[in-house]
């Protein structure tokens, strides 16, 4: 499916998304309170079928962190990602799509153990790579890390 | 000590155990640990613990710029160590929208393909020791070692080459890179059915690994499941075709597919895999352009105009994914590595739950885990 006819599916199901040009996927910017059912409305609607989340990944902008989908459709092969803006860097939430891509509850993880971003409703959310007594995380701009491994 | 002491030991009418296999396993391949919860031999629950070799790749690469970078894509999926490579140069080269030289496309696509070939012997070699057949090992390694010597010709390392770089590739090849490759191809064709004879026709192997820890489709997508374990469940996911990179839509070939989804047949399907990558490779010599040009145009400092980008390409053991936020300096704001273990890896919970502690063996060798991918 084309970029635009995709579009307009999108705002169909969800009226308040915003878009951003990129030249090869489509971005769409979603609510976080919007994020799952708008989430299960694409992967159960029939022409779009998005049952493939290939990356999943989280992005540290200073203000406030981004938490990034990449998902596909296996069966027509087009390709979308979305993006959710967390509401500062605090204590900043994002509803978990374990229920509907099995491997979020674990790319999930890793977004948690690395930048911070909390998964409500995540059944299971601890550090993946990191001891649970480390402090701070790594992936986030102003982290310092003490022994100086890192940075040169 | 005349008196004879008694022992009781009440036993619970369904005990549980649970049991850590690994971090140093030999059937683990690396530092990773199963949590597994035994109930007698069989397998309740399983927990992977993974971390145990995590550099911090990813910040690692914020510090550094995009030639250095190549070098520590090497060390993710070590048996895959061209197609890690050759993943951040096309993205880098996405970016900067630069063309590479027609002869580069083939050259990085037969080298991959050479490296998918040797990763898969290595796999073979150590998923028939997993099982108990330690012959396996040493037919695999004498036929690796050939594949070994065309990259070390060419490339001037054997198994982290660092070879193709944005824009091109380090150095130009061998002048007798075509010439080794045809003739590892007709000596790979007379060996390979040896592996069959060895291991795939034996019975004690067959009963080990049929009908063994199925994998519907629907499970592999979900749990985003890539490379030859996903085919083996009918999941149509080869980066190669879905989204094609380099020299491979010039030429046609077979995408490996099964249905049934259980170990045999993700055995089955990185054999094949194997047939394959030769007539792949055969097909790219015979279209492979001559001429001497190894690299495109390049600044000698790269610098990425501000924007996301996104690479996605087909390693041994799956899709791996390149995703690069740039602010425009020599060094990433952002970058992501997708690599296909860690995905795979925690499907074993739901493939090993009910099945024999030594059939969880069999299961993990078949999806073939490579841990500094999955720990980054």
């Amino acid at each position: 499916m084309e970029q635009e006819q995709l579009k307009e599916k999108i705002v169909a199901l969800l009226p308040e998304a915003e878009f951003m040009t990129n030249k090869q996927y489509l971005d769409v910017i979603v609510p976080a309170n919007k994020l799952h059912a708008f989430v299960t409305s694409l992967k159960e609607t029939n022409d779009l079928k998005f049952d493939y989340l290939f990356c999943l990944s989280g992005v540290d902008w200073s203000q406030y962190l981004t938490v990034v989908y990449h998902i596909t459709s296996s069966e027509y092969g087009h390709s979308i990602v979305l993006k959710v803006k967390t509401d500062g860097r605090e204590n900043p939430e994002v509803p978990s799509l374990y229920d509907i891509y099995a491997t979020a509850e674990f790319h999930e993880r890793e977004v948690y153990d690395l930048l911070g971003v909390k998964f409500t409703n995540h059944p299971d959310l601890r550090r993946i790579f990191l001891e649970d007594t480390w402090v701070g995380y790594p992936l986030r701009k102003d982290y310092k890390d003490e022994i100086n491994i890192i940075e040169r | 000590m005349s008196e004879e002491k008694k022992v009781i030991v009440e036993l619970d009418e369904n005990p549980e155990y649970i049991i850590n296999m690994g971090p140093q396993h030999p059937s683990t391949h690396g530092v990773l640990r199963f949590e597994v919860s035994l109930q007698g031999e069989t397998v309740k629950y399983l927990i992977p613990h993974c971390g145990y070799i995590h550099r911090g790749i990813e910040k690692m690469c914020e510090s550094l710029t995009y030639p250095q970078i190549i070098h520590l894509t090497d060390r993710l999926d070590y048996l895959s160590a061209h197609m890690n490579n050759e993943a951040v140069s096309l993205c880098v080269e996405k970016a900067l929208d630069i063309e590479v030289p027609e002869r580069v496309k083939y050259i990085r696509s037969i080298l991959s393909e050479l490296n998918r070939i040797a990763s898969h012997q290595l796999w073979w070699c150590a998923f028939g020791m997993d099982l108990g057949g330690l012959t396996c090992f040493f037919y695999g390694l004498r036929d690796r070692e050939k594949i070994l010597d065309i990259f070390e010709e060419s490339c001037g390392s054997r198994l982290l080459h660092s070879f193709v770089v944005p824009g091109g590739l380090m150095h130009d090849v061998h002048p007798n890179f075509k010439q080794s490759i045809r003739d590892f191809i007709k000596y790979f064709r007379k060996k390979l059915p040896e592996y069959d004879t060895l291991l795939t026709g034996n019975v004690i192997f067959q009963n080990r690994t049929r009908d063994l820890g199925i994998m519907s489709k629907e499970t592999a997508i979900s749990y985003g499941i890539t490379g030859p374990s996903a085919r083996a469940s009918g999941f149509a996911c080869d980066i190669r075709k879905v989204e094609p990179y380099s020299a491979y839509p010039y030429i046609d070939f077979k995408e490996i597919l099964y249905t049934e989804g259980d170990t045999f047949h993700r055995y089955k399907a990185r054999m094949d895999e194997m047939w394959e990558s030769m007539v792949i490779l055969e097909k790219l010599l015979d279209k492979m352009p001559d001429g001497n040009d190894y690299t495109a145009k390049m600044k000698p400092v790269i610098k990425l105009p501000e924007g996301e980008y996104f690479q996605r390409v087909e390693t041994a053991r799956g899709e791996l994914g390149v995703y690069i936020v740039s602010d425009g300096n020599k060094t990433p704001y952002r970058l992501k590595l997708r690599t296909p273990n860690f995905s795979n890896l925690f499907v074993m919970n739901k493939l090993t739950a009910g099945y024999k502690i030594a059939d969880l063996v069999a299961i993990s060798g078949s999806l073939d885990l490579v841990i500094p991918d999955i720990d980054r």
